[in-house]
């Protein structure tokens, strides 16, 4: 068996060096009852090329989004990873390597984790960030609980706008915690709603631009409001690249911008492994969920840097910290920021205004189809469009034409009353033939 | 001064007490970073949660070792922790609590029978 | 106060005077500043392709709403930003340098076939919101790993979204907390033994629940008087870790289940260190009602610095019902996804995180169990197994074990009583380690062993590799006790860095870089 070094020669030495008959006697504290006299009832052993047919079989049976015409958003986004990307996450020293708790030999890590820190408080315009959360979702929920700490208040305001998963493992988490999640109805156009609903009960509202159904949103309104009645602000962004050109959550009032950084760096992987952004204001710092990474000095004076602040971790604080985090996404996160590296924050710019035209492109097309009304009055690269019927009853006729049309809003929140509603994105990676073949397909499937 | 078997001091001048963890807590617990302090007003009663004295590698909860009302609280120590470790019976002080007791300070132990107690450790 | 835990030294003394020993830039080794310290900050790595003939890239229509520059940060060439990234790694150690002994880690090799399989596009290109019926094959996978899983822990039903180890422990406390609500039953409290993990309370905390601890006997197990005695009727559940942290397998874990059962209350393995017992034992035969499998450690998803992980949680009968949402169900017309808590998920307590889970990882996880098969995995527990008491007998002379009698599992505990009047202390050993080549073994955990030293070698070391690393533990060993304390004190010699000084780091934190 290819991954395991032992030969039987080394096995019976080594039991002799213990001191031991056969490898059952080290397993003698196993209850008899307990133990399995043989393998259990799954497959034996199998090569490298028997495993990659397995896997192979199953992967071709899934449409990949680049086979053709392909207009998901809705949380996850597809754009174009640099091939140095995804070979330098390759690389031994960042695969195989553990969490940075020797600093003396993880530097490669830990300064990947500064410049990375440094860039997401660039981008979220808050001067504090933290080492990655799992995603966007859990790094919401977390910020709602750092929200709660801090005012020592148990409401939470979730707009309308908010990603309907995110806002139910928000309520999940918040839930156990006796802190009550109102969520307020699907719109999309939320912020009125968001502002009434501000009273001196509310520790936080949460509020996300551009919004679930692409709506960009100025906050600044929400956030002097909420700040009047002791309340903190959480702007959620699920598309990283929006960052580039619209006016960052820490520039309008946010008190924790937290975010899904997948769009940068990290492919689709069907929901998983992601990478959570999570910045906030300096006096909020010592109670930031996650881990962070400081600079200090060696022994002899040399910039280095090490994981800090973690009185606030589970290792030290134990029933007392301000989460149950361990792991980050390590990984995404280096991917995430080489990647940062070769855009740099001009080239963030240009690509987001790229994804911009293009939706726009896609705007015009869909609005010339007769029977289809646009919904979101302001977009990034994803809005919401009306359709004459149902949209999950339409995306499957297009998936049988080989068209992936986007995301219907029941799927996410089929108590809506939006089952009518179709949420399409567009990035750099959407060609104006993909555009061309959709709107041909729609027109034709709605026209009859 | 008097001391208490959790290595909190109690300094009393008329009814204010000045209250901070000792040499010997301070010791254990290796550089101090950060202090987490009550706010100003709060009641206290003997036993009760007051502070929170993080290392890079612990954090210990410092409890009120008699009862009374947070008049002030040392924030130099946000700025500079370190005085907890260069003066901890001084400059490091944490907390000073209007008493509601007196007799409750001359409950604890003095300074001898605190250095008898800490050579049992 | 109560003093939590021993302070240790933090900062490190000054070495001033002697020249470093390898000055930044030297040899093999790359002196690389900050992205942010290089000079000019407008170029791009990228060539975008050109906007289309009717798009202008200037004609935003969103007025007011844009910030009014691009961000301020640098961007790099492609040669350059492969350079400045090739340099860091170089200055970490990883798996793939040596064995890496640390416990309750299980750092094992990671297959490079899951690297290739995950990146297959049907896998890769994939978004979780397309409609089923175009990702049958991945949806396919996750009911397979779900088989596996189940399988290999012969209970029922197995939550797969949880994003990692803790996450999962968090989704099963919910579970069970979702299932005591729905009898009415209000349960308060939440038993933890004094060695867990500080996961375990902190989840529990998260949880919304109070936490008592349970005391530990003097061979490092579970007291199973103190445990019967705090199982009143607000005990919700007992979380315990079997094999412990303390490397020992619970001998009385199917007692401590029936104690549980019997008030009514749910035991939730922590499965952290199910290498040692893979295809051995079944955790459902143990009376376990939950448990979380770390698949960056018993399943060699890499560990990639720190993350992603992945933590599903396998669930007996009477929690299945309370699991959250999704999972993939198998019908008629194929496979699907049961998204929301209503029809057969209306006891799903929620949902943890946004689509369906960690599914790079699922791919990752799945090429390993497959290529080792039942029969391999459970050569891989044995020779975890093997390995670590190897070490034991080899190390036992010359260091102090904190549980000397009987086995241990896949990880062997010292103590710091070897150590007594050298002066030298747990985190000097395990710095002068470095200088031996070798990546310390995970130090101060578990905190009811004093200077506690866990070292798990997994089942992916050699004999030759194992010598290697006794060798150069005994060498330091011996040298502790010949009273060179320099050697030790003033550990790491041979790193790109030395010692770093964390106190400053925490007193005046800088997060990020500034001009």
């Amino acid at each position: 068996m290819r991954y395991l070094p032992l030969t039987d020669a080394d096995r019976s030495g080594m039991l002799a060096v213990i001191g031991a008959a056969a490898i059952d006697d080290l397993f003698s504290d196993v209850p008899v009852a307990a133990r399995l006299a043989s393998p259990v009832d799954l497959p034996a052993h199998a090569g490298e090329l028997a495993v990659e047919r397995a896997l192979g079989r199953l992967a071709a049976r899934n449409r990949a989004a680049g086979a053709g015409p392909f207009f998901c958003g809705a949380g996850a986004y597809r754009h174009h990873v640099p091939a140095s990307v995804d070979h330098l996450i390759q690389r031994s020293e960042f695969l195989t390597s553990y969490t940075p708790y020797q600093p003396e030999i993880a530097q490669g890590t830990l300064q990947v984790l500064f410049e990375f820190q440094t860039q997401v408080a660039a981008l979220t315009g808050l001067p504090v960030a933290n080492a990655s959360m799992y995603d966007g979702s859990t790094a919401c929920a977390e910020a709602v609980m750092m929200a709660a700490r801090i005012t020592r208040r148990k409401k939470a305001v979730l707009s309308g706008g908010l990603h309907p998963h995110y806002a139910e493992a928000t309520r999940t988490l918040a839930h156990s915690a006796g802190i009550e999640t109102f969520r307020l109805g699907a719109a999309i156009d939320a912020e009125d709603a968001v502002l009434a609903a501000i009273d001196a009960d509310t520790a936080c509202v949460v509020v996300q631009t551009p919004n679930v159904f692409g709506t960009v949103t100025d906050i600044s309104a929400i956030a002097a409001a909420a700040k009047a009645a002791g309340a903190l602000t959480i702007v959620v962004t699920t598309e990283a690249v929006s960052l580039g050109l619209l006016k960052s959550p820490g520039e309008m009032g946010a008190d924790i911008a937290v975010a899904e950084g997948q769009s940068i760096g990290n492919g689709l992987n069907f929901g998983g492994p992601y990478v959570g952004l999570f910045a906030c204001r300096e006096p909020l710092l010592r109670q930031m969920p996650g881990r962070l990474c400081g600079q200090t000095v060696d022994a002899q004076g040399r910039r280095g840097f090490v994981l800090t602040l973690s009185t606030r971790e589970q290792h030290i604080r134990r029933d007392k910290a301000t989460s149950n985090i361990c792991t980050n996404s390590g990984l995404c996160a280096l991917a995430f920021s080489v990647h940062m590296s070769l855009l740099g924050g001009a080239g963030l710019e240009r690509l987001a205004r790229l994804n911009h035209a293009r939706a726009l492109t896609l705007r015009s097309a869909l609005a010339a189809i007769p029977g289809l009304e646009i919904l979101t009055p302001r977009l990034f690269n994803e809005f919401a469009v009306r359709l004459p019927g149902r949209a999950d009853a339409l995306v499957e006729a297009l998936a049988r034409r080989g068209v992936i049309a986007g995301v219907p809003f029941s799927r996410l929140d089929p108590d809506a009353g939006m089952d009518d509603v179709l949420l399409v994105c567009a990035t750099e990676t959407t060609t104006a033939e993909d555009i061309a073949i959709f709107s041909e397909a729609l027109a034709a499937e709605v026209g009859t | 001064m008097r001391f208490t078997k959790d290595h909190e001091w109690v300094d009393l001048v008329g009814d204010t007490a000045t209250v901070g963890i000792t040499a010997y807590a301070a010791e254990q617990l290796g550089d101090v970073v950060f202090v987490e302090l009550p706010e100003a007003g709060k009641t206290m009663k003997a036993g009760d949660g007051m502070a929170v004295v993080e290392s890079v590698k612990a954090a210990s909860d410092v409890f009120a070792p008699i009862s009374g009302e947070v008049s002030a609280i040392n924030d130099t120590l946000s700025d500079t922790p370190e005085t907890v470790n260069e003066a901890p019976e001084g400059g490091g002080w944490f907390v000073k609590l209007k008493v509601a007791d007196p007799a409750e300070v001359d409950a604890l132990m003095d300074r001898p029978a605190y250095e008898a107690f800490l050579r049992t450790l | 106060m109560s003093v939590q835990s021993v302070g240790r030294v933090t900062r490190p003394e000054p070495q001033t005077g002697a020249a470093p020993d390898a000055p930044p830039g030297s040899g093999l080794l790359q002196h690389e500043p900050l992205i942010f310290e290089l000079d000019d900050w407008d170029k791009t790595g990228v060539d975008f392709p050109p906007p289309e003939p009717n798009e202008d890239l200037e004609a935003i229509d969103l007025a007011g709403l844009t910030r009014e520059s691009a961000p301020a940060l640098p961007g790099l060439s492609e040669p350059e930003t492969l350079r400045h990234y090739v340099r860091l790694s170089q200055q970490n150690h990883a798996i793939d340098l040596a064995l890496y002994p640390l416990g309750s880690c299980t750092m094992k090799h990671n297959p490079r076939l899951g690297e290739k399989m995950a990146r297959l596009p049907g896998f890769l290109d994939i978004h979780p919101l397309q409609p089923p019926s175009t990702v049958q094959g991945a949806l396919e996978l996750m009911d397979t790993l779900a088989h596996w899983l189940k399988t290999l822990t012969g209970m029922p039903a197995v939550a797969l979204t949880p994003k990692a180890g803790a996450h999962g422990e968090l989704c099963g406390l919910l579970t069970i907390r979702a299932a005591h609500e729905a009898r009415g039953d209000g349960r308060r409290t939440v038993l933890v033994p004094t060695s867990a993990h500080g996961t375990n309370p902190a989840t529990a905390a998260l949880a919304g629940y109070q936490v008592e601890e349970i005391a530990q006997t003097a061979d490092g197990r579970v007291d199973l008087a103190d445990l019967a005695a705090k199982l009143h009727d607000d005990v919700a559940a007992v979380m315990v870790t079997n094999p412990n942290t303390c490397g020992l397998f619970e001998r009385d874990v199917i007692e401590i289940a029936r104690l549980t059962h019997a008030i009514g209350a749910y035991f939730y393995c922590d499965g952290a260190n199910f290498n040692a017992i893979v295809g051995r034992v079944r955790p459902g035969d143990l009376g376990v009602d939950a448990m979380h499998i770390n698949l960056h450690k018993t399943f060699s998803t890499p560990h990639g610095g720190g993350g992603p992980g992945a933590g599903p949680v396998v669930l007996s009968a009477a929690l299945a019902p309370y699991a959250p949402t999704p999972w993939v169900v198998h019908g008629e017309q194929g496979f699907d996804l049961i998204e929301q808590a209503v029809g057969p998920a209306r006891e799903a307590h929620g949902r943890m995180c946004a689509f369906h889970g960690q599914m790079g990882m699922y791919v990752r996880a799945l090429a390993y169990m497959m290529s080792h098969g039942a029969d391999g995995l459970r050569q891989v527990a044995e020779d975890a197994v093997l390995n670590a008491n190897y070490i034991k007998a080899r190390l036992s002379g010359a260091m102090t074990a904190a549980f000397p009698d009987g086995p241990c599992m896949h990880e062997v505990l010292f103590d710091d009583r070897w150590l007594d009047e050298t002066g030298i202390t747990t985190l000097d050993f395990a710095k002068a380690m470095i200088d031996a080549g070798f990546h310390p073994m995970t130090m101060y955990f578990p905190l009811v062993v004093h200077g506690a030293m866990l070292i798990e070698p997994t089942e992916t070391e050699s004999r030759r590799e194992l010598d290697r690393f006794c060798d150069a533990m005994l060498e330091l060993a011996s040298a502790a006790r010949d009273g060179d304390v320099e050697r030790f004190k003033g550990a790491p010699y041979h790193a790109p860095l030395r010692r770093l000084d964390e106190t400053l780091a925490a007193r005046r934190p800088r997060l990020r870089w500034t001009p």
